[in-house]
């Protein structure tokens, strides 16, 4: 499934927050977006599927296989989420419903787009469960959210994500709020799913270190406009803008260096 | 990091055996409640003029350690000293000379100022109540164009001011009072990364300038690793490993250090 | 918080200048009517009853003849006394619970907490109605009720509001920085709760004039010689579906009033407030960068204190 996002423009009230800002996610591939906080990079997803705020207006074309979203019926945009595109955000604690079981939850994209039973999606829900990792399947699917942890709320997450086995997954630094090594463990969750099934990736972070590790290309935004996009490698070793430069400075100023 | 002398200054901050208990409220009558160990058994060595840091994930017990080491909450055995006089909790009046010699930043620069007070006021908040002699409005002016703000600001309150910025006001505030000790509880966590970088900078360039000793707590092993002379890695309220920064992290030998660093994604 | 600026911002704001100029005109009659009225308001002439407004009787009379607006003037005396005194006695209980139940022992916070709970539960007019049963309806009856049921309601909400703001960073750095108990309370508590406890004692300001007003219309307030808005609507009530028009004039009193106070206790907390002013964004000679905020979409919006919900009047 490809994702061609053209000349965005996201206004609130008199502000440009997302300033024609243009992506392109061919089928399979992982793309990323980095920006720091006020970047856009958040809006720019949430417009993908018609999720944008009150008083928000978009203009450009957002194309799903040549299928323009832009401008769609919120029906259309429904029967979407959850089925064709699946999404994961950033803080698991407050995006899982907290008096709804976690089985309940993973299969509800299952019962809002499919005729499934109960039982079967019970079922299904376990599986589910099981392949992103949470440790007794059967179990954990009657527990609510606040009996596990941070990181396997996000693996709730991921596996309501991709339920429907969904042809482009969207998330919005999903691993932001975790502790380091239930990040590290997330992102390898993520990468072996998206390359299992071949879903299209579009990966937002502020995190250079974790965008080289899951995306193969990215673009870099900056007050809502693309500075500059290409492979990752060659934003990291030979950044053209000065933003690109100033992030990739930053990161090697802050980060860990194993050598 | 080598031209500060750090190996024969003597102890500023010792905290040996130190373990916070916590009874949580019990389910039956019959029962006594569930114990939650906190910390169990810390020791802890900060020498003047040195940087330290404490690296542990959510829960591991670094927020009760800096709560003990700082007599903002007692702990259940072990001790804690500065610089050679025992730490515990007390009448502010009796702790003075502690909160003299120590300065804090706290991790979400949205709550950490008082949305109430003005920045200036907030700044001076420790002159006042240490009886800090000398001209208030005047060392908080330098303080705040020390943090790279401007004097005026001092008018300003503290919404109208960026996250990187406030840290900044929080690094004033923490600072101004010319403690030997800074305690950070992951002040850069909630910053991005430029705004990081900038805020990394200022840090180096006070300790070094005013010979602070600082006691980092984070779980940003980056971090530690451009700021930290040497490490203890805290773990379900144990210190599992402790040593220099670069020996720990380096060549880790418990099992759970090294998980943490291979763990950190790394560019390139 | 500089004083002119607080009140510049407040008389600015539409709530603030017309809760302070209502409520201005009631204090301003209450004190006139003490010496002072058009006519005597209980100057009965059953051969003037029911006569349409002129300006010998501006609103008319009723039906027994007495003036409607010498009769409203006089009861402002009423209506001020009421709104004051309850509000100290709520204030009183109100600070005293809450203080209790968040600055002391466990044990005792919690006893109180569970006390609080249970008095909120009781309804304060039908506690007013018995006691006025008991003791005869008097006005001291409907403060000492009313002002004993909002008080406790003003600790539940001034309550928890301590405990959020002992809770927060800026406290904790408060006291790793030398300040002692006293000073925490004064320079960071106070001023971050008032706020909150500004609004419930107006509300309950507001909600005792109505309490006043209902009482006396029932007959369990202000006794017949006092005079009351609620007593006057009571008795031109009977005759509603023959001189519908005169029941307007206390009815009108009785609603401006609460109004005003409400809009007051809002406009007072939104001025008090310095993240509601017209802020200036982006200060600071390194404007860099802004920080990450926690979630997914933009700034922090300041947590300006919501408006609880009232408890009822008719209960």
């Amino acid at each position: 499934m490809s994702l061609v996002i053209d000349d965005l423009t996201v206004t609130i009230g008199d502000r440009r927050v997302v300033d024609g800002v243009s992506l392109h996610v061919p089928d399979g591939a992982r793309v990323g977006m980095i920006g720091e906080s006020g970047s856009g990079k958040s809006l720019t997803t949430l417009a993908v599927l018609g999720l944008l705020p009150d008083g928000a207006r978009a203009t450009g074309s957002i194309r799903l296989d040549g299928r323009e979203l832009l401008g769609a019926s919120e029906r259309e945009l429904a029967g979407l989420r959850g089925r064709v595109v699946g999404t994961v955000f950033q803080d698991p604690g407050t995006t899982l419903d907290p008096v709804v079981t976690v089985g309940r939850q993973i299969a509800e994209p299952l019962r809002l787009h499919t005729r499934i039973g109960r039982r079967d999606a019970r079922a299904r829900a376990v599986a589910a469960a099981a392949e992103v990792g949470l440790p007794e399947p059967e179990s954990v699917v009657d527990l609510y959210p606040h009996q596990l942890s941070g990181g396997q709320r996000q693996r709730v997450g991921i596996a309501m994500a991709l339920i429907n086995r969904p042809g482009l997954v969207l998330a919005d630094e999903p691993t932001t709020a975790l502790d380091v090594t239930t990040q590290a463990e997330v992102l390898a969750l993520f990468q072996r799913l998206v390359d299992e099934r071949r879903t299209s990736l579009l990966f937002v972070t502020h995190d250079l270190a974790v965008l080289s590790r899951i995306t193969d290309h990215a673009a870099v935004l900056s007050h809502g406009r693309v500075v500059e996009s290409g492979p990752v490698e060659q934003l990291l070793h030979r950044p053209e803008h000065e933003v690109t430069r100033g992030l990739v400075e930053a990161t090697r100023a802050t980060t860990w260096r194993a050598s | 990091m080598s031209d500060r002398t750090t190996d024969t200054a003597p102890p500023l901050l010792v905290a040996r055996g130190l373990t916070r208990t916590f009874t949580l409220p019990r389910r039956s009558p019959f029962q006594p409640g569930p114990v939650r160990h906190a910390l169990v058994d810390a020791d802890l060595e900060v020498a003047a003029g040195e940087s330290v840091a404490l690296i542990g994930e959510s829960g591991s017990g670094k927020s009760t350690l800096v709560r003990l080491l700082l007599a903002l909450d007692r702990a259940t055995s072990g001790t804690v000293a500065f610089d050679g006089r025992t730490v515990a909790p007390d009448r502010a009046s009796r702790l003075r000379w502690l909160r003299r010699q120590t300065g804090i930043v706290l991790q979400d620069p949205y709550s950490s100022l008082d949305p109430r007070m003005r920045v200036g006021d907030t700044i001076a908040e420790p002159l006042r109540a240490l009886g800090v002699e000398g001209d208030h409005d005047r060392l908080v002016a330098e303080m705040l164009e020390r943090v790279g703000l401007d004097a005026g600001d001092a008018e300003a309150w503290p919404h109208e001011f960026s996250g990187g910025q406030r840290q900044r006001i929080a690094l004033a505030r923490a600072l101004v009072h010319r403690p030997r000790l800074l305690i950070g509880d992951e002040p850069m966590s909630a910053l991005d990364v430029t705004v990081r970088a900038q805020v990394l900078d200022l840090l180096r360039e006070l300790r070094d300038e005013r010979g602070l000793a600082l006691l980092l707590v984070s779980h940003d092993i980056g971090l530690v690793q451009h700021l930290a002379d040497r490490v203890a890695v805290l773990r379900d309220g144990r210190i599992v490993e402790q040593g220099a920064t670069d020996d720990v992290l380096r060549r880790p030998r418990h099992d759970y250090t090294r998980t943490l660093v291979d763990s950190v994604p790394t560019l390139d | 918080m500089r004083r002119g600026a607080f009140v510049r911002d407040l008389l600015g704001r539409p709530q603030g200048a017309f809760g302070v100029g209502w409520l201005a005109v009631v204090v301003a009659c209450a004190v006139v009517s003490r010496f002072w009225t058009p006519l005597d308001p209980f100057d009965t002439d059953p051969y003037s009853a029911w006569l349409t407004p002129s300006p010998a009787h501006p609103f008319g009379t009723d039906s027994v003849g007495r003036d409607i607006f010498s009769y409203v003037f006089a009861a402002t005396g009423t209506t001020v006394v009421v709104a004051v005194a309850s509000g100290v006695v709520a204030t009183v209980v109100g600070v005293g619970l809450a203080a209790l139940g968040s600055l002391t022992a466990r044990w005792v916070r919690e006893s109180v907490a569970v006390l609080i709970d249970v008095l909120v539960a009781f309804p304060t007019l039908l506690i007013a109605m018995a006691l006025a049963a008991a003791f005869g309806g008097s006005l001291t009856v409907v403060v000492v009720a009313v002002g004993i049921g909002y008080g406790v309601s003003i600790a539940r909400v001034s309550r928890s509001e301590i405990r959020r703001v002992a809770r927060t960073d800026y406290v904790l750095a408060a006291r790793a920085n030398g300040l002692g108990t006293g000073a925490v309370l004064r320079r960071h508590l106070l001023p971050n709760v008032a706020p909150v406890f500004v609004v419930q004692l107006s509300l309950s300001m507001a909600t005792s004039v109505l309490a006043e007003a209902g009482l006396s219309f029932l007959g369990y307030g202000a006794p017949a010689d006092t005079a009351s808005w609620g007593r006057l609507l009571s008795d031109l009530q009977k005759f509603i579906g023959i001189h519908p028009g005169s029941v307007v004039w206390p009815g009108l009193a009785i609603t401006l009033t609460v109004l005003a106070l409400n809009l007051l206790g809002d406009a007072v907390r939104d001025a008090s407030d310095p993240r509601l002013r017209s802020g200036r964004a982006g200060r600071g000679a390194a404007a860099g960068p802004t920080g990450r905020p926690t979630g997914p979409t933009g700034p922090v919006t300041p947590a300006a204190p919501s408006r609880p919900v009232a408890p009822e009047v008719v209960s």
